[in-house]
């Protein structure tokens, strides 16, 4: 198999966002930069990585996939590469594959097309971060996720963009029999907006989603955020859930679970922190009943840090500011996520800085 | 240790304490005592330094400093610890985090001390976040013994616990104050105690803590007059047998 290795962007650009240019503990990397794939290389048997335009030539079945869990749509035009990976029948690596799609010259408009495939009883987990070194860009990604049967895809994707970059992810998952989607996102640097809606389809019985969340905004910033799940097929299983906190910026919440079978169980949960004058938190739970015999709830709440529990870390010895912060990553409840070290102490700064602009 | 002059707190724009005297002098352990909404949790929040108790007259000392207008990190890093009678649930940090954080820095033995107050089962657990009423009083124990604060200030350590874990506190006050001195050649137990044992200022209801932890000293408040002190048994026979109806008429 063909790889391609060319000058990898700056490394602190690509750890802020979770790609390990040593490749310690991953078992492929991708890059994209601007238009160009600079990077495609994958070192685990029955993993297949390849830029989409090229696993097109090479597979004529990736055809099959392109606008399949998506409806397409022409307005975009057509996309530059993007990633193909699938994971064969079977195949369970230990470690991520790590995937990067980096805007380096200004006022570039990107545009990928992405398909993971994870085939009956696989397991896969991709790390996908987004990021710039332009400050004003466009990016566009479309990806594809098809779970088959008692497969298992764990898709971890951060954004950390310039202040003027416009992103328009749009992400559709078809997720079949006892096949299991888990998304985690993590956005602190939305750029000037951020729109994306993934939809994830739940098409064989038990299948399950889960869609988290994690979002920061800074002033200026515009974050229109939500996760949707079609529970299609008895004893499917949904759960949405949003950590939202606003440093001044926008961030309006969405989550849609649309119930269609019977025996269905789906749990929706937003909850926002103000922590600045000028922010905003909307929070739109919905929730669409279609059959008989299911189950689903959400919970949303928005408003600010307890004084209460600012204090209570206070007499344990913390000053405010510690104690905000430590109230703030609890909330955000990031350790569990996963978050890039870089990206976690950037975290604590954001705080800080928020802390001190605010007295 | 401690010492507050004429010290007058209000909350909510309301006087609550009106002038209270009180001196803890090191080593010892004073129990304050009354009835409720009588001030005993205002004067230790205020002792603790919280927004909300506002000193309008008076002093607090602490090791001789004048501590009165220190915000509350600053007490709790001069030795200053406090175990809250409702501690505020804190989602997504784990109560393991919050143990190593009240260490400050100095090296503990979390797994230990836990274990000492059968609370390893709730290390990985968030703060409080369903916690009953004694699991929450040894949850506050726990941190306290990471933080290892010179004066501790204890708000009724026995409400909501049964009485067989009343003796597991009462161990976890002793062993937190360093009252399990053995005797030494040489010197008194007493001249230890002095020596090595914290000092603590316990609010109790039923007085029940004080048959596992005895107090030197008995403080009755009421109506935010401190009108009594002295020996905490002779102050828990008089309110068990006339209530504190018997203590109010002190009040001139």
């Amino acid at each position: 198999m063909s790889e391609v290795k060319e000058t990898l962007p700056p490394e602190e650009d690509l750890l802020k966002v979770g790609v390990d240019p040593s490749e310690d503990g991953r078992i492929g990397t991708f890059v994209q930069e601007d238009d160009r794939v600079v990077s495609c290389g994958v070192r685990q048997e029955g993993v297949d990585l390849l830029s989409t335009r090229r696993a097109l030539e090479r597979f004529p079945e990736v055809r099959d996939y392109l606008w399949r869990a998506l409806e397409e749509d022409l307005a975009l035009g057509e996309f530059q590469d993007g990633y193909f990976i699938r994971a064969h029948r079977g195949v369970r690596p230990v470690f991520p594959v790590q995937s990067c799609l980096y805007l380096s010259r200004e006022g570039m408009r990107q545009h990928v097309h992405n398909i993971v495939v994870v085939e009956e009883g696989a397991e896969l987990h991709v790390i996908t971060g987004c990021t710039s070194r332009a400050r004003r860009g466009t990016h566009v990604g479309v990806s594809e996720f098809y779970v088959k049967r008692g497969g298992r895809l764990h898709f971890t994707m951060i954004h950390a963009w310039g202040d003027e970059v416009e992103t328009m992810p749009k992400t559709g998952v078809i997720v079949e029999e006892e096949g299991v989607f888990i998304s985690d996102y993590i956005c602190m640097h939305p750029g000037r907006k951020v729109k994306m809606y993934p939809t994830a389809y739940l098409v064989g019985p038990g299948a399950t989603a889960r869609f988290q969340s994690v979002l920061v905004a800074v002033p200026g910033a515009l974050m229109d955020v939500g996760s949707r799940v079609y529970l299609r097929a008895s004893n499917t299983r949904a759960e949405i859930v949003s950590r939202a906190v606003s440093m001044g910026g926008a961030i309006i919440a969405r989550g849609h679970l649309v119930g269609e079978s019977p025996h269905v169980k789906a749990h929706l949960e937003c909850r926002g922190l103000l922590l600045r004058e000028g922010g905003l938190i909307h929070a739109v739970p919905e929730l669409e009943g279609r059959a008989v015999e299911l189950e689903m709830t959400h919970e949303a709440a928005v408003g600010k840090i307890a004084r209460e529990e600012v204090e209570y870390l206070m007499a344990r010895g913390l000053t405010e500011d510690e104690a905000t912060a430590a109230i703030v990553r609890g909330f955000l409840n990031v350790d569990i996520m996963g978050l890039p070290q870089p990206l976690q102490e950037e975290l604590d700064h954001i705080i800080r800085q928020s802390d001190q602009e605010s007295l | 240790m401690l010492r507050i002059e004429r010290l007058k707190v209000e909350v909510g724009g309301k006087e609550v304490l009106h002038g209270i005297n009180l001196h803890l002098p090191k080593g010892e352990v004073h129990a304050l005592m009354g009835p409720n909404g009588s001030g005993k949790t205002t004067l230790i929040m205020t002792v603790m330094g919280f927004e909300g108790y506002k000193v309008t007259q008076g002093r607090i000392y602490f090791k001789g400093v004048d501590i009165t207008h220190l915000p509350v990190y600053e007490r709790a890093r001069m030795g200053i610890g406090l175990a809250f009678q409702r501690p505020p649930v804190v989602r997504g940090i784990k109560t393991r985090q919050l143990i190593e954080m009240c260490a400050m820095g100095r090296e503990v033995d979390v797994e230990e001390i836990a274990a000492a107050l059968n609370f390893t089962e709730f290390l990985d657990r968030d703060v409080n976040l369903g916690f009953s009423g004694g699991e929450m009083k040894r949850s506050e124990l726990v941190q306290l013994m990471a933080q290892e604060p010179e004066l501790v200030l204890l708000d009724e350590p026995e409400s909501g616990v049964d009485l067989v874990n009343i003796a597991l506190l009462g161990r976890a006050i002793n062993r937190l104050l360093g009252r399990e001195l053995e005797p030494q050649e040489g010197t008194s137990l007493k001249e230890l105690r002095k020596r090595y044992a914290r000092s603590a200022l316990i609010i109790t209801h039923t007085g029940h803590i004080l048959d596992y932890v005895p107090a030197d000293k008995g403080h009755v408040l009421i109506n935010g007059h401190l009108v009594c002190s002295g020996n905490p048994e002779e102050i828990l026979h008089t309110v068990e047998k006339y209530g504190y109806e018997e203590c109010a008429k002190c009040l001139r």
